[in-house]
């Protein structure tokens, strides 16, 4: 029961508009704000790359937190699993008030066999079942409030630093699965290779991943306007990021910072001029997250339950195959 | 095993001098006309290094006109094998070093048995000099057994992969196997060290035959022997290779330049580099020759004899004493070797009967 009077004088709220009074619209998004907060965001992170590329390293050191399954110790014990093995584990970590549940999906066996044909089936077969315990749980007549989002948002890929050019097994995979998920490529231990060679590397793979036809995240097809258009323009020219991870902290120039300490120097992660590690960062935590959950919702979600209807001819989802739980 | 000449200078004034201790000096000086030669397999997966160590080591450019190939080129790609040679001169000795490249080693989806291309490769220069060996004209063997193969293992993972215990496995009968740590300059020198135990550890649960430095003599010095153990300590080495030229410390030097320092690939705080040259070109290059003389071309001959005798008992024929395995056809470089041959042996045959008719 708000009474409209035009004026024309000196009151003028944002946006030009000609009412008069502050109505409270705006407090909307400091609502959704405080809600969110209480609720907390769910982000499922899937790692994929062969054995000692740095995975869980990197993870940490994105997060800031010992996320990783594996301990922080650098000497593994574990023998290289037979096959692809899923496992997963999650943490809940907290920043100015905002508590994400962050679960890291780790796919330990890929790519370690010397016969890696088909080791990307496990994988893909695992977030096809995430996609059909969400969907069970949406075609369900009493529906949980929050369906539980065990989806994966996001699979970063992790390159190795050859400095020659991506390898086969790297085109199977991401071609197969860049349709039902999002996928990071990015370039593990970059400290292996020099500022040139980064870049002609960084060059040839990007080349290869478009003569190949792989989409990798930010899709093309998927920015919204011009605005989106032209920031994942910026970022998916700058791909895939080559980075280096570290959980160890070292004083240089009088600051301590995360890095790599040989006997010619310290690496430093967060150093743009060392290693791409701060633009991934703030790519895929500062700016991106929501985004990326928004497109496996949206579209790779999508596509999944619109595929299973057809197949159905209904509402009715198939009775349950097995379902593989993770282990957390 | 090294010998110092020690004692010659001192005998030459004894009265009993005969003389024949100048043997090894002349040993030295028919091999320098002679000259040496010298076969390195490299092996190991693309982007190791392996071309720019072989540069490094050799100070050769061996692969200036290289076209890598990109991941849809090779996806049908099968393990070839590549030989390179060059001859190599410093201070009037002659060395004709090939390399022996195995590209597309381990780059497959599927890589089982790509180990075998390279098996049959040396099994076949084994067979060939067994043929030439147990032949009529004995004067101009050629040697193409590989003497050493360098193996490259992945500074990325946390020991040992399946491939590379199986790939050793697969040789280590045939061929001295040296397993290196490519690209060591991504690893910490603690990291180094881990990975150098673990893999080490391995090589010894797998039951790896590797390379053995053969042991000192007891009559060598002291600094010797310290050496000697300190390079049996470091193994496997952790090398870096470089094609370019920084400038370090004041000097130029072959290494790596980064944003956060500059790697020396000779300086020996930096990596292993040094060492491996050492070893595998200052001491020990003659010693990997007579093992894969006397050890593994003698197991290979052995087996062979073998073979064949028991083959002669169960079928009672008489067959050749030279045995049959598929010999891939001859490459360029032997085609040319043999009509060269045929050149010369016609030119002598004319020069000859020019001889007789005057």
């Amino acid at each position: 029961d708000i009474c409209l009077i035009r004026s024309s004088g000196t009151h003028s709220s944002t946006g030009g508009s000609t009412l008069l009074g502050y109505i409270g619209i705006d407090t909307i998004i400091e609502q959704m704000r405080k809600k969110t907060m209480k609720t907390g965001f769910d982000f499922n992170i899937m790692v994929v790359g062969h054995s000692g590329l740095g995975k869980s390293t990197l993870v940490n050191t994105l997060f800031k937190s010992q996320v990783s399954r594996r301990s922080a110790g650098w000497a593994r014990d574990e023998k290289i699993p037979k096959t692809v093995e899923i496992k997963s584990v999650s943490h809940v970590i907290e920043e100015g008030g905002v508590k994400m549940k962050l679960t890291l999906v780790d796919t330990p066996g890929f790519g370690d066999q010397i016969n890696n044909d088909n080791c990307w089936e496990p994988i893909s077969k695992f977030i096809n079942e995430q996609y059909e315990k969400f969907l069970k749980e949406e075609v369900n007549i009493t529906r949980k409030k929050r369906i539980p989002d065990t989806r994966v948002h996001c699979c970063l890929y992790f390159i190795s630093p050859t400095g020659h050019s991506l390898r086969q097994l790297d085109i199977e995979f991401m071609k197969r699965l860049s349709h039902s998920v999002n996928i990071i490529p990015i370039i593990a231990k970059a400290d292996t290779m020099t500022t040139e060679e980064r870049q002609e590397f960084k060059q040839r793979v990007r080349k290869e991943l478009e003569m190949s036809g792989i989409e990798f995240y930010p899709q093309k097809e998927f920015d919204d306007d011009m605005e989106d258009k032209s920031d994942n323009d910026k970022i998916r020219e700058a791909m895939p990021f080559a980075v280096v991870g570290s959980d160890k902290e070292y004083q240089v120039n009088g600051k301590r910072v995360l890095g790599r300490k040989t006997a010619w120097g310290v690496v430093e992660v967060e150093n743009p001029n060392h290693c791409e590690f701060a633009q991934l960062r703030d790519f895929l935590i500062r700016s991106h997250l929501q985004d990326l959950k928004e497109v496996t919702h949206n579209i790779h979600y999508e596509t999944y339950r619109a595929k299973r209807l057809n197949e159905n001819g209904g509402l009715h989802p198939i009775s349950s195959s097995d379902t593989q739980e993770s282990n957390l | 095993v090294l010998h110092h000449d020690r004692f010659t200078a001192q005998m030459i004034y004894e009265k009993q001098y005969v003389g024949f201790a100048t043997l090894p000096n002349q040993v030295h000086r028919k091999s320098v006309k002679k000259g040496f030669d010298f076969t390195l397999m490299v092996a190991g997966e693309s982007g190791m290094g392996k071309s720019t160590l072989v540069n490094s080591l050799f100070l050769t450019d061996l692969y200036k006109d290289r076209k890598l190939l990109n991941a849809e080129e090779r996806i049908n790609q099968t393990v070839e094998i590549i030989k390179h040679t060059v001859d190599i001169e410093e201070k009037g000795v002659k060395l004709k070093l090939t390399i022996v490249d195995t590209p597309g080693f381990g780059d497959a989806v599927n890589n089982n048995q790509c180990w075998k291309p390279i098996t049959d490769y040396i099994d076949q220069q084994f067979e060939q000099y067994f043929r030439d060996e147990s032949g009529l004209n004995r004067k101009n063997i050629q040697d193409n057994r590989v003497h050493c193969c360098l193996y490259f293992i992945p500074p990325f993972g946390h020991g040992l992969r399946p491939v590379d215990v199986e790939f050793m496995k697969a040789l280590h009968e045939k061929v001295n196997i040296i397993p290196l740590i490519a690209k060591a300059d991504c690893l910490t020198p603690n990291e180094i060290k881990k990975l150098k135990d673990r893999i080490r550890e391995e090589i010894d649960k797998f039951g790896i035959k590797v390379y053995q430095f053969p042991e000192c003599d007891s009559d060598e010095d002291e600094e010797f022997k310290q050496l000697d153990k300190e390079l049996k300590e470091c193994t496997p080495f952790a090398v870096i290779g470089s094609n370019t030229v920084v400038e370090a410390r004041g000097q130029r030097v072959r290494g790596r330049l980064y944003p956060w320092g500059i790697v020396e690939v000779e300086n020996q705080s930096h990596c292993d580099f040094v060492k491996l040259r050492n070893m595998l070109i200052r001491s020990h290059m003659h010693d990997l020759k007579d093992v894969t003389c006397d050890v593994h071309y003698e197991n290979y001959r052995a087996q062979c004899i073998q073979e064949m005798t028991s083959k002669l008992a169960q079928d009672n024929r008489m067959e050749s004493p030279i045995p049959i395995l598929p010999l891939s056809t001859p490459d360029v470089d032997t085609e040319k070797l043999i009509k060269m041959k045929d050149e010369e042996v016609l030119y002598k045959s004319e020069v000859l009967h020019q001889m007789l008719c005057d």
